[in-house]
């Protein structure tokens, strides 16, 4: 298949499309299998994701960084669809609360493990890595 | 005395349009909700179409076909009732038309000796089936005029629970469909199991692309992907609700305007004639006074 052109990509929650436009690359993280990026021309693909940071590289040559908290992305050669119950694009994401949320996560994970608390600090750590403040947190610690 | 008929009218005359306002004010309140409820039904249009997509085609490729959600039951014992209406009244037969509409199908399975679980979704539908005695699960209120997501998310989670624990064989959604703001239809529709034409009604698009590739395997994202497809389900069926219930309260507030109106016309035309009537007999009297007077002087 000709790896010419573009992805239409679509970034869909159920209350509205959050996000589409034409891209080069888009890179997300799938359920247990580690970051993934699609290129125009991609074989048909259908994967569950995870809570991660989902780079979308656009024709012009900015970079729109998304936080996805899990769901589904559907691979075409010529598009990318992301379907998520809950997506925040980097503009959207209040870095200050996802970093408290983040340290409360932290702290609330030195004391026992359990999976909502487990997904609670990764959402914040996406939301953080989409929105640019993970490298700020780390430089103050 | 005629002067205290006039005064009880008036006070009438008052109290209608005091209500007038008010449904005036809720006529127009529910006419610029429409607009606002039928936009969320489009803009959450696209996400259940993919959802659909993605379900065809993991279902075209073989995976899921031992799943629970695609497998109607043999023996369908109970069956699950979700019944979506208002929090409020004030919206004519809106609220009525889904709980007969439910009521019906619950007289039909106790006549054919099967059970039945009522899971009713805004106040009104709470207390109508608490107050007659009917087997209910847990009830979600609150949100009937705007729901959000986690709504959904709430109801069709529990849902999948009884289904999956196997206290329910069956889940059906009954809610009021939004055709447009001059029609809403009441209907009913299969949630859990899966609709097997949903399934297996794979379009030309989805044969063609059979041969995907899958992270995780197929099995695993099926697991995931139908809780959500029946979430995706819910949130359509409670903004199609709402939608409709801003449009069957304009209406009926229309006709309880409509009505004031009326009302307050019949009553100033009565209240109008009892004042004209007074000022005759009162004028009667003066004349009548003043002529004994007179007629008391010259004598």
């Amino acid at each position: 298949m000709a790896s010419t052109g573009a992805l239409r990509v679509e970034l869909v929650s159920p209350e509205r499309v959050l996000f589409s436009g034409e891209a080069k690359q888009v890179v997300t993280r799938t359920l247990d299998g580690g970051e993934i990026a699609f290129l125009p021309g991609h074989i048909a693909f259908l994967g569950a994701l995870t809570e991660c940071h989902t780079r979308i590289y656009l024709v012009d040559g900015k970079v729109q960084d998304v936080a996805v908290h899990g769901g589904f992305v559907e691979v075409a050669p010529d598009h990318v669809t992301i379907l998520s119950d809950s997506a925040e694009l980097a503009e959207a994401i209040d870095v200050v609360r996802a970093r408290a949320a983040k340290e409360r996560a932290e702290t609330a994970m030195r004391g026992e493990h359990d999976a909502t608390v487990e997904s609670a600090l990764r959402r914040a750590h996406a939301r953080l890595s989409a929105s640019g403040g993970l490298t700020e947190t780390r430089a103050a610690h | 005395m005629a002067g205290g008929q006039e005064r009880i009218l008036r006070g009438r005359i008052r109290s209608v349009q005091a209500t007038k306002k008010i449904t005036r004010a809720m006529e127009l309140i529910a006419a610029s909700r429409i607009v606002k409820a039928q936009q969320r039904v489009i803009a959450a249009v696209p996400y259940s179409e993919m959802i659909t997509e993605v379900v065809k085609d993991l279902a075209a490729s073989g995976a899921g076909s031992d799943s629970p959600f695609l497998k109607t039951r043999e023996e369908v014992k109970t069956t699950c009732y979700v019944t979506i209406t208002a929090d409020r009244g004030l919206c004519g037969g809106y609220n009525s038309g889904v709980m007969r509409a439910t009521e019906g199908e619950i007289k039909a399975d106790v006549l054919a000796g099967k059970d039945y679980l009522v899971v009713p979704v805004g106040r009104k539908a709470e207390s109508y089936f608490r107050f007659r005695g009917y087997n209910m699960g847990s009830g979600f209120a609150g949100f009937s005029d705007a729901p959000g997501y986690s709504d959904a998310k709430s109801i069709g989670e529990y849902v999948v629970d009884l289904y999956v624990k196997g206290i329910v064989d069956r889940v059906e959604l009954v809610y009021t469909r939004f055709v447009s703001a001059g029609t809403q239809e009441v209907v009913r529709r299969p949630l859990v199991p899966l609709d097997s034409a949903v399934v297996e009604g794979g379009d030309g698009k989805s044969a063609a692309n059979s041969d995907y590739e899958f992270e995780p395997d197929p099995s695993v994202i099926l697991e995931t992907l139908l809780p959500r497809y029946v979430e995706a389900r819910v949130y359509a069926a409670l903004l199609n609700a709402a939608a409709s219930e801003h449009a069957a309260r304009q209406r009926a507030m229309k006709s309880a305007t409509d009505n004031a109106e009326e009302l307050i016309k019949t009553l100033s035309r009565i209240m109008n004639r009892a004042r004209q009537d007074s000022i005759t007999t009162e004028i009667m009297e003066i004349v009548g006074g003043a002529e004994a007077l007179g007629s008391g002087k010259s004598a």
